[in-house]
């Protein structure tokens, strides 16, 4: 997080013509970054766990860890870009539900994988498509918009499916969730890794992501500078639409089943995610490594939390305490670094 | 009028305000009598609202004494400077819409009964009391957001006076938003007050309106007293001339330039609220001038130009093409571009570095297929940096890091990166140290010089007279007149500006 480094001070004395292009980062600079501090914890649980249960370093093993994160983590992943722009988006449980709901109708009326597939993420791009129109049409707060879009789309779905469920999945499409593509790198994990590479070069490579962080941070200014600020937030719902879609289909998948509870609480383990990786919830910062980080960071615990027998619910108590811990850190943490600075 | 003086009931000596870069007021020296309206007179920015902000305790000072009634005082807050009896009516009211009449005079200083609650009924008919001397017509339980702007404004008069031991009452522009019989209400008002035997500080850019109801005046020029005295013995012409014959500290380094064919041409443009039948042209190579006072609608027209807001009538030619731009980006594919007066809101995203500011409206030219070229960007921004003389530690630092008078340079080279056809200045050097003023000035007409087309809005008059090739004078939103530099002075552009040119005072 770069907020959490002290501002240089400005240096009147230099002569205009040998200002530098940046300063060298120091040890102590790389040290004090988020992503660094996380990364340390990650390692931190990735031993625990290796010492509280012997099954924990088989390579088996740990592919089963990934499946507990990466649906998740790839929702995060949007979400990250959405609340950089200083938006969020509540609806991404409620859009995998309806998602695999519409699977779920396509597969019982006999449609084969490609076209449930289809289905699944066109469904997403709609959905996201709806949210970003009320964000950007009809200037509806996002968190107003998407708190309504949640019970909406959910709730589609409950009165599709009332106390049933869809479980008819043809045996090709257990892939996306069960499937392998590599000795023990599963299907799933494959494209969490790729989505995080496309996604962190779209962010912090292209001028689309200069104009996301431009646009989070002062969306006059960035008006004022010709942001079509709009068109991005329109943009930014699409993408969490679609990465809602995709993790509908890996969920389903994976469960074979369809029932309108799937994903429930799901929007808030991606925002959790996002933040803590580094992503200020006010908008303006925030990195995709960091956000890949904390996903992995998110499932060893939840993994060391299994092997340790917890239960699910003081799992569901530990995302509410890192949520508020995680927004409440990095302010204490820029506190303390301005009183030592 | 009794001019002569009883004991001063406030006297501020030698006080003085800096902000970072800037000194707002140096060495001023302000006596107010009971029972006698001191008038304020200054241009935009000469540091009245400075000088207020510090009597009612919003600010502290950093040096002089504030003497009231004898006693030396300090108001460390804006509920210190309350109690000892200072009451200020602001020229944006800051009231409560979602409150109601006797809330809102009475919030702060609420008045309470024997068990410590709030006492209702006694605050409900001191504001009858207040009101049936102001405007009996408003009942005290309305929501203040029912009420249009000038009753609010009565209503921000009735909170002055609804504290007993108000001695002092400052009323900063206080006829701006009012009509005439308003205003005629408030001149009533305004002599009960000083009746009741209280000091009153009228601030006003009117003439006829300090000469009908001042006694005595004080003319500030920045941020110093220049002259005060009875009004009784000063003419319309005479404070003028304080107010603006300043010495010319600063020698602005005006490039001539004989202008080319028209760039852009502007005719009949209006807006429902903010301006009404706009016209004029700028020249290749020109510098135009922009001057009016706060509110007269030039920020107004700007930005319907840059597409930010939207006019209801007229049309904007530029180089012979009609644009309409409805957003900003359409006007900056257009040429045009706007540097504007809100710099830390509107002009720079101060969180993020300098480099990446100064890309931001040129990034789809400069990046390969949407991919970030960092070189190209440190190379332009290199560019910009040292034609603009910026003083930076490095080009990866924060924009709000910097000074004002930096961040200024980083927004012009952030639109000079563009390569604009016009390039549109408001207020360039408001709030700036005088070193990065004269980069601001230096650079403008070096721009110009080579065939920029500089619009420039300012309220100060050196820097108008001193850089601009023509002038255009604005009024209440409509064009009060257009001027050559050669053939205009300061005193005719203030007249034109407040609307006093019928009296040529001899």
């Amino acid at each position: 997080m770069s907020t959490i480094s002290a501002p240089t001070p400005p240096n009147a004395t230099l002569t205009p013509r040998n200002i530098p292009d940046r300063l060298s980062l120091g040890w102590r600079r790389i040290f004090q970054r988020w992503e660094t501090l996380l990364l340390v914890v990650a390692v931190l649980i990735f031993i625990f766990n290796a010492f509280a249960s012997p099954y924990f370093l088989d390579p088996w093993s740990l592919s089963d860890a990934t499946y507990n994160f990466t649906e998740k983590a790839i929702v995060a992943l949007a979400m990250t870009f959405v609340i950089i722009a200083g938006d969020i988006d509540l609806s991404v449980a409620s859009i995998i539900a309806l998602a695999s709901t519409a699977m779920g109708a396509a597969a019982a009326a006999g449609l084969g994988t490609p076209a449930i597939v289809v289905i699944g993420l066109g469904v997403g791009i709609l959905c996201g498509a709806f949210n970003g129109f009320l964000v950007t049409r009809f200037q509806v707060p996002s968190i107003v918009a998407t708190i309504g879009t949640m019970s909406l789309f959910r709730g589609i779905s409950y009165v599709v499916l009332g106390d049933q469920a869809y479980t008819k999945y043809p045996s090709s499409f257990a892939w996306f969730g069960q499937g392998y593509v590599w000795w023990v790198i599963t299907a799933e994990f494959a494209i969490f890794a790729v989505l995080s590479v496309i996604l962190g070069v779209l962010l912090h490579k292209t001028s689309f992501g200069r104009r996301v962080f431009a646009l989070g941070n002062n969306p006059v200014a960035a008006r004022f500078s010709g942001v079509r600020v709009e068109r991005i937030r329109f943009l930014l719902f699409l993408m969490t639409g679609t990465a809602a879609g995709i993790a509908s289909v890996l969920l389903t998948s994976r469960l074979g089943a369809t029932r309108p509870t799937i994903a429930t609480g799901m929007e808030l383990e991606a925002v959790t995610m996002a933040v803590l990786g580094g992503v200020n919830i006010l908008g303006g910062s925030g990195t995709i490594p960091g956000v890949v980080i904390a996903a992995f960071v998110m499932g060893l615990v939840t993994f060391g939390f299994g092997l340790l027998n917890v239960p699910g619910i003081v799992m569901s108590i530990f995302v509410g305490a890192l949520l508020i811990a995680v927004i409440a850190l990095p302010i204490l943490w820029r506190r303390f670094a301005r009183r030592r600075a | 009028m009794n001019a002569a003086s009883p004991k001063p009931v406030l006297e501020m000596r030698g006080i003085a305000k800096s902000f970072p870069g800037v000194k707002a007021l140096e060495g001023v020296d302000l006596t107010l009598y009971p029972g006698q309206v001191t008038a304020l007179i200054g241009e935009n920015g000469a540091g009245k609202s400075t000088l207020v902000k510090i009597l009612t305790g919003v600010y502290q000072p950093d040096g002089g004494t504030i003497v009231l009634d004898g006693t030396p005082v300090l108001f460390p807050t804006a509920e210190a400077a309350m109690d000892a009896g200072v009451s200020a009516i602001h020229q944006e009211t800051v009231l409560f819409d979602e409150l109601s009449v006797v809330e809102n005079i009475f919030v702060g200083h609420q008045l309470t009964n024997r068990f410590g609650l709030l006492d209702w009924p006694a605050m409900r008919a001191r504001t009858r009391a207040i009101m049936a001397n102001i405007d009996p017509d408003i009942d005290p339980d309305t929501r203040l957001k029912d009420l249009g702007i000038a009753r609010k404004h009565l209503v921000a008069i009735a909170r002055a006076l609804s504290v007993e031991a108000t001695k002092i009452v400052i009323m900063d522009e206080p006829t701006a938003a009012l009509s005439y019989k308003e205003v005629e209400d408030l001149y009533e008002i305004v002599e009960r007050l000083k009746g009741q035997g209280k000091a009153i500080l009228f601030i006003s850019h009117k003439f006829e309106e300090i000469f009908r109801i001042a006694d005595r005046y004080t003319v500030f020029r920045d941020g110093k007293p220049v002259g005060d005295g009875l009004v009784a013995e000063a003419d319309t012409n005479k404070l003028i001339s304080m107010m603006v014959g300043r010495t010319v500290e600063h020698i602005f380094p005006k490039i001539e330039v004989a202008p080319g064919g028209t760039v852009l041409e502007v005719q009949g443009l209006s807006h429902p609220t903010e301006f009404a039948d706009i016209s004029f042209s700028l020249r290749k190579g020109e510098i135009l001038g922009f001057y009016g006072l706060v509110g007269a609608g030039r920020s107004e027209v700007m930005q319907a130009l840059f597409g930010v807001t939207h006019p209801s009538a007229g049309t904007i030619r530029i180089e012979g093409k009609t644009i309409q731009p409805r957003t900003p980006i359409q006007a900056i594919d257009a040429g045009i571009v706007y540097v504007p007066e809100e710099r830390g809101r509107q002009g720079a995203v101060t969180a993020l570095p300098i480099f990446q500011n100064i890309t931001l409206p040129s990034l789809a030219r400069i990046s390969r297929h949407g991919f970030l070229d960092l070189a190209k960007e440190f190379e332009i921004t290199r560019h910009y940096a040292a034609r603009l003389d910026l003083r930076a530690s490095n080009l990866s630092q924060d924009v709000g890091t910097l000074s004002g008078g930096n961040q200024q340079k980083v927004v012009i080279g952030k639109w000079l990166a563009t390569e604009p056809k016009v390039i549109i200045l408001d207020e360039p050097t408001k709030g700036i140290d005088v070193g990065s003023k004269s980069a601001v000035h230096g650079f403008m007409s070096e721009l110009a010089s080579q065939g920029l087309s500089v619009i420039m809005v300012s309220s100060e008059l050196p820097e108008i007279l001193g850089m601009a090739d023509r002038i255009v004078v604005m009024r209440e939103g409509r064009i009060a007149g257009t001027f050559d530099r050669s053939a205009v002075d300061a005193e005719e552009l203030v007249r034109h500006a407040t609307g006093n040119t019928a009296k040529e005072a001899a």
